[in-house]
């Protein structure tokens, strides 16, 4: 356990923190628990055809303090992905030890301690908009009543409560991705695992989505992992960005880019020299420093 | 008869106008259809008059024998009277009485009741061949082991003849006898026609339960739902594209079974067996095996629109994923 003092982000103050769900894990299970996600030693091994074995990641050493929101980055078939099932307990690890919120992955999945995004939004097509968010709700047996408020503070939350009674084929892939989002919340997660939620989205929405992210996380006080292949989105979104490598999957190294309080963060920030700081260490860290070209006026300030 | 809907990709709430100017654009639609099937029929029986009418009497025969009846190859029908009779002929032979005994119903009225009961024995057949379907794609599903165990003999089973299949099953069952249950021959019917029935909608609905992509399972997973909720929440819905038509090809494959099985079967009062009937009374009453015949197309029609009903309902689930 961390000796560090700083005390577990202060629950939701956002309108979102009124329908306790018996689902989510008791308090004092998460109070004690100052780290979000603990990873020591992880090794995942594939078998491959005929024998043949493909180490995706292996020695993963990772600490993610709740409230905090780190980038997992790295080039195709680096494990990022890989390393976010396994904190999903979406598969399992041939070696070491994950544990989420102090107790294993599998007992944080069936306790509901994480909410979980994917590429696509993953929505039931036959579901309308307000059915897809309420899903985990009424699969962890929520009264009717309490379903629809939380539902309600949901979609309010990511701005389509005039999309309420829409189904997902009338929606844009933007919008889908919202409510994908909104459905991640719904049980008050106080972490939420992304694999690259916005690559299939367009620049602009990419864009527009991450500012609201920024805003959602500043309202919930939620962990975040957040699995992208973007080095401006990592640096824009995260606090720390864990820069990973393939052949065998591993980590090689942490950048904190601290660009101020979540809620703080606006647009502005894109343009600003910390940002483009933050941009080039990611990108030196994850191409060697001696390959990484000079970008701007950045080059040299040390944000580490 | 099928009820697809089609997707709307926009942002806003349809408008009224739009909503309204589609709702019309439906109607016309649904009119120009149903006015497209009125002139199909009509074309139909145009074409059966224009070859009576045109045709040589008595058909064409490639290579017949002087003297010797039954040689050759007849390559056209014969269009006498007797073979061909006219599309009126056979209508007006409908209302009249079945038989010249007095009190005789008329024919029409005996063709529906017959396609009654049938449709009833169909339908029977058509539920058990459905639960039996079914209850076979869940054992698939559940285990994989099952899959390869009885896929291959699903398969296997439609290709034995059914009129070997028909004397067979009347036989076991007449050994079925406990206290006051005694084996009626409907009820090989209702054997004979869920035997056809249940093929499609084992194949269809165990495509239809495997076909949820990996992103969702995942999903039903992280929210820690077991094998049946998964299967309730996710697994049925997402297979109703598939079922439907599983379900539209075991009510075609009912009714045939129906019809066939009631004459191999010698199960009186159906309409196959009012066919093989009219039929031996064809030469003295050319027009009256027809009327059992458009009453086994009535059978069919109604068992497709049925299953069209079914489908309405069940349209909800029918929407088309559009990916992100």
């Amino acid at each position: 356990m961390s000796t560090s003092p700083s005390t577990p982000a202060p629950e939701s103050t956002s309108a979102a923190g009124t329908a306790a769900s018996p689902a989510t894990a008791t308090p004092s299970a998460t109070a004690d628990a100052t780290e979000a996600v603990v990873a020591r030693g992880v090794e995942r091994i594939f078998a491959g055809a005929k024998g043949a074995e493909v180490t995706a990641l292996t020695g993963i050493e990772l600490t993610v303090r709740a409230g905090e929101f780190v980038s997992l980055i790295g080039p195709s078939g680096c494990g990022k992905s890989t390393l976010l099932r396994l904190i999903a307990d979406l598969d399992e690890p041939t070696a070491g030890v994950i544990r989420v919120f102090g107790k294993t992955a599998r007992q944080a999945r069936i306790d509901q301690a994480y909410g979980i995004a994917f590429q696509q939004a993953g929505l039931l097509p036959w579901r309308s908009v307000a059915a897809n968010v309420e899903l985990p709700l009424q699969l962890h047996g929520i009264g009717s009543a309490q379903r629809r408020t939380r539902v309600a503070e949901l979609l309010e939350l990511v701005g389509l409560s005039d999309f309420a009674g829409h189904y997902p084929d009338q929606l844009s892939g933007g919008m889908q991705q919202r409510v994908a989002i909104a459905r991640s919340l719904a049980e008050q997660p106080r972490l939420l695992l992304m694999d690259e939620p916005f690559g299939a989205l367009d620049e602009m929405t990419r864009e527009r989505m991450q500012t609201e992210l920024l805003r959602i996380r500043a309202e919930t006080g939620a962990a975040v992992v957040f699995v992208t292949h973007s080095i401006p989105e990592a640096v824009y979104l995260s606090d720390r960005v864990v820069v990973m490598s393939p052949r065998p999957g591993r980590i090689t190294d942490e950048v904190d880019v601290r660009l101020g309080d979540a809620a703080d963060r606006g647009e502005d920030l894109r343009e600003d020299a910390a940002f483009f700081a933050g941009v080039t260490a990611v990108r030196e860290a994850l191409h060697g420093h001696e390959a990484a070209p000079a970008t701007g006026s950045a080059r040299g300030v040390d944000v580490r | 008869m099928t009820a697809t809907t089609t997707p709307t990709v926009g942002r806003g709430a349809r408008g009224g106008d739009a909503g309204r100017a589609a709702g019309a654009a439906r109607s016309a639609r649904r009119r120009q259809a149903v006015l497209w099937g009125v002139l199909g029929i009509v074309a139909l029986a145009a074409l059966w008059e224009l070859y009576k009418l045109v045709g040589p009497a008595d058909g064409w025969l490639v290579g017949a024998q002087e003297g010797v009846t039954g040689s050759g190859i007849r390559l056209l029908p014969r269009t006498s009277d007797q073979a061909m009779p006219h599309v009126w002929e056979m209508l007006a032979r409908i209302v009249e009485p079945v038989t010249r005994a007095s009190g005789a119903l008329p024919l029409g009225v005996v063709v529906l009741l017959a396609a009654l009961t049938s449709l009833g024995v169909a339908a029977l057949g058509w539920l058990v061949g459905v639960v039996v379907g079914f209850v076979l794609a869940l054992l698939m599903l559940g285990f994989r082991i099952a899959e390869r165990a009885v896929l291959p003999f699903v398969i296997l089973s439609q290709t034995v003849p059914l009129i070997a299949l028909a004397p067979l099953i009347r036989n076991w069952g007449s050994r079925l006898e406990f206290g006051a249950f005694s084996w009626e021959s409907w009820m090989s019917v209702v054997i004979i026609a869920s035997y056809l029935a249940f093929f499609p909608v084992a194949v269809g609905a165990l495509r239809g339960l495997q076909s949820p992509d990996a992103a969702h399972l995942d999903l039903m997973r992280s929210y820690a739902a077991g094998w049946w909720t998964t299967l309730l929440r996710l697994r049925l819905p997402a297979s109703v594209p598939f079922l439907v038509p599983a379900l539209r090809l075991a009510a075609a494959n009912a009714v045939v079974g129906t019809v066939v099985a009631e004459i191999s079967v010698g199960f009186t009062g159906g309409i196959g067996r009012l066919i093989l009937e009219t039929a031996v009374a064809a030469s003295s009453d050319p027009a009256k095996p027809w009327a059992p015949i458009l009453g086994a197309v009535l059978l069919g029609l109604v068992a497709a629109g049925f299953v069209a009903l079914l489908a309405a309902f069940l349209s909800p689930f029918r929407r088309q994923e559009t990916v992100a």
